[in-house]
């Protein structure tokens, strides 16, 4: 066992320092805070890493990949949420990417990866529907063969920036006979064939980046199907050991927890700082310490499949930790706020409240309600450990 | 950086498993744990032979010069079959002193045979009025000019009834409980003054009160420097904290797969209980809670064997995990065995037991937090 970092290790980090400061400028910044330029200053960004090379670390180094080690994965995180960048839009780079590289055919991939490794396109995942969430194999988005096209019908729900995207990843009904999971089809779909409709969901923190997407007879050349038919739960199964392992989101928390132990040097109750509270330590504390070990958790992940090995027993907690952890802090952070967690987004500037932080709590802590839902929720999680962990 | 373990290292972890599984079954345990010592002599003198004694002991006294790692898989290991027999007092405290304290003839004297099995030590540290403060110490050594003159009461000493040798921490200078002026003693059993109270604990642990009355030691019974013994007292209960958690991981992975196995065959409404959601979800709570607790050991370890700065801190945090995952897996390793888990018949309440003294060891889990909190929110 041994987790130091080598001199290379070192020179590694260094390098990724340099870069974040230089590249990721207060211009960017500006524009990726303004909504008006957001999805446009995002594409910058990512433009920005694929010029470097380093978008994509965690494909294989034949589709573009980095080929980093786990100790450069973890220093590259690490140094991505340091500096408080957000991580790339998961759902093209590390959602349908690992489905086309993994299950789709040479002209898909050739067709597609270029694409995402370049942002070219913005993808979107379209999975729940109104009437399957958590039991996501019964979903009822018909798919229907016609000559060189299926014919899609229904809609999917909880889009995350389908207002944004050029293709939507599906999973859809083609087969009514035997277990719901065996009549499922993996379709990438063009947002821009008729019959989409896009409808926005403003959310509980009064933003817009959800969506319901509706499908009225869209037509879907056979050429964009993953694998074979009725196979897609499989292929989409798959990748969910991806999804999990980067949902639980360990360095971003180390940077949130930082955050709040600064903020909680600085408030003060009858003259005392919060930090120096007994209570607001404990719980500022027992976060600490879970924390402390999900980051050796995901580092045990890391290096197991860094030697060839598939995530372990280990890598399905990673996602409920990680996810109850985000919450644990966005939560200690609006009860740091105390009354200024009601400040609604460009009431008064910082200076004229004489507070800075209140509204941008209380909007990850809305938002932040999410990441317990997302993903499979907690409570499917836990079955899926006791079935495929536990042998329950 | 990697996860894996040498070669030693793996045949150490498989040999003390082997042996826990075929020469320390739970009977071979009870009986051990009803007996007058608490320990088994004939077991040492094995674990002599297997060199398990010599692990972290460096080779110019004839040890393995093993590091952290080493300790930590074979306490997991012990950890597992609930071993009673005195590794932690005499190898991990008692010889961890002598090899770090600087009194190059006791270490000489003392290592090689606690290696070859034929002497047992203990570390008499803690007092009535002490807790879990090391630097609270009333306990009296004052020079004679030829030695010192000791006088005082320790309590709870691990092994203290079976040691040949015992390190005494005792007040050359400074008051009750100042960080200054504690120093380190070593004393033969058999010193007139020394009185031995032993009593058991639930664990099936044996351990001692002891009065020391005008005990007479020499100059060179001094370990360290006279006054300055926190500073060796200190990282001694340090890695001793991280071997103890390693025992715990080891009970509480027993806990947690007795638990898993008995919710698969125990059969109520006609199905069996490991069927049930309300059950499934609570061993998924207790699976998550053993692999943190691991990570975190592995961390603590890592750290330890790097000489990190923040070995120390870290260490603190995985004895306030230890005791908060603990209870959680003991409890409900007790509460899913039903009216089983109330019996003394079954290992369960054992293993729960010593779960519940290594979390009191060295300062419990809320203890452990506030030193926790003190360095990293100062």
């Amino acid at each position: 066992m041994d987790t130091r970092f080598s001199p290379d290790d070192i020179a590694f980090r260094d390098e990724v320092r340099a870069f974040f400061k230089h590249a990721y400028d207060a211009e960017l910044q500006a524009r990726l805070a303004d909504k008006a330029t957001f999805k446009d200053a995002v594409v910058d960004w990512q433009k920005r890493l694929f010029e470097q090379g380093w978008i994509a670390p965690n494909w294989p180094v034949e589709y573009g990949g980095t080929g980093w080690s786990p100790t450069q994965k973890y220093i590259y995180e690490s140094e991505r949420a340091a500096h408080g960048i957000r991580d790339v839009v998961p759902f093209g780079l590390q959602m349908v990417a690992p489905v086309i590289y993994t299950f789709g055919n040479d002209e898909q991939k050739a067709r597609f990866l270029p694409r995402i490794l370049r942002s070219d396109d913005w993808w979107c995942q379209g999975y729940s529907e109104p009437g399957s969430g958590s039991d996501l194999a019964s979903l009822k988005t018909k798919a229907v063969l016609d000559g060189d096209d299926y014919v899609v019908n229904g809609a999917k729900i909880w889009t995350t920036y389908a207002q944004y995207a050029d293709w939507i990843f599906c999973l859809v009904r083609t087969n009514n006979e035997g277990k719901k999971q065996e009549g499922i089809t993996f379709l990438l779909i063009d947002m821009k064939s008729p019959g989409i409709k896009v409808n926005p969901i403003v959310s509980i923190d009064n933003h817009h980046s959800l969506n319901e997407v509706e499908f009225n007879d869209v037509r879907v050349p056979v050429a964009n199907r993953i694998g074979e038919q009725d196979k897609g739960w499989t292929y989409a199964k798959a990748l969910l050991a991806h999804e999990r392992t980067t949902i639980a989101g360990v360095a971003d928390s180390k940077r949130g927890l930082e955050m709040v132990r600064q903020e909680a040097a600085a408030e003060v109750n009858g003259g005392q700082r919060l930090l120096d509270d007994s209570l607001f330590r404990k719980r500022l504390s027992n976060i600490e310490i879970e924390l402390m070990a999900l980051e050796f958790t995901e580092l045990r992940v890391l290096a197991t499949v860094a030697s060839g090995g598939a995530p372990g027993a280990e890598s399905s907690l990673l996602k409920i930790k990680g996810t109850e952890i985000q919450q644990a802090i966005q939560e200690l952070r609006m009860d740091l706020a105390a009354y200024y967690q009601g400040v609604l987004p460009n009431a008064l500037s910082a200076e004229q409240l004489g507070h800075a932080f209140g509204s941008a709590a209380r909007q990850s802590f809305m938002y932040g309600r999410a990441a317990t839902v997302y993903g499979g929720s907690n409570e499917v999680q836990k079955n899926i450990i006791a079935k495929a962990v536990l042998g329950l | 950086m990697n996860f894996d373990f040498t070669e030693e290292q793996s045949m150490l972890r498989d040999s003390v498993a082997r042996y826990v599984q075929d020469s320390y079954d739970f009977e071979t345990r009870r009986t051990i744990a009803d007996s007058q010592a608490g320990m088994s002599a004939q077991q040492w003198q094995t674990f002599a032979e297997l060199g398990w004694l010599s692990v972290p002991f460096a080779e110019e006294y004839g040890g393995f010069g093993g590091g952290p790692v080493d300790t930590m898989l074979l306490m997991e290991e012990f950890g597992k079959g609930l071993v009673l027999e005195p590794y932690l007092a005499t190898v991990l405290l008692f010889g961890a002193l002598l090899q770090r304290g600087g009194n190059q003839a006791l270490a000489d004297e003392y290592l090689p045979k606690i290696i070859e099995g034929s002497c047992q030590g203990a570390f008499a540290y803690l007092e009535r009025q002490s807790r879990f403060e090391l630097r609270d110490v009333k306990t009296r050594a004052s020079n004679d000019g030829e030695g010192y003159r000791l006088n005082g009461e320790k309590v709870v000493v691990f092994n203290g009834a079976n040691a040949d040798a015992l390190i005494v921490s005792a007040r050359t200078a400074g008051e009750q409980a100042d960080a200054e002026g504690i120093s380190l003693f070593l004393v033969p059993a058999s010193a007139a003054g020394v009185v031995v109270t032993p009593f058991k604990q639930m664990d099936g642990q044996t351990v001692a009160n002891i009065t020391l009355d005008n005990v007479a030691v020499p100059a060179t019974a001094l370990i360290g420097e006279a006054g300055g013994a926190l500073a060796l007292i200190e990282p001694v209960v340090q890695s001793a904290v991280v071997a103890l958690a390693a025992e715990a991981l080891g009970i509480m992975a027993q806990l947690n797969a007795k638990t898993l196995e008995y919710t698969k065959t125990r059969k109520q409404f006609g199905v069996a209980i490991g069927s049930f959601q309300a059950l499934q979800h609570r061993m998924v709570d207790t699976f998550m809670a053993y692999e943190q607790t691991k990570s975190l050991l592995y961390r603590a370890v890592c750290e330890l064997e790097e000489g990190a700065d923040s070995a120390a801190t870290t260490a603190h945090a995985l004895k306030a995990m230890v005791d908060r995952a603990g209870k959680l897996i003991y409890g409900e390793a007790i509460q899913l065995h039903g009216g089983m888990g109330l019996t003394d018949e079954l290992d369960i309440g054992h293993y729960a037991k010593r779960l519940m003294m290594i979390n009191a060891t060295f300062g419990n889990g809320d203890y452990h937090q506030g030193r926790f909190d003190a360095l990293r929110y100062a």
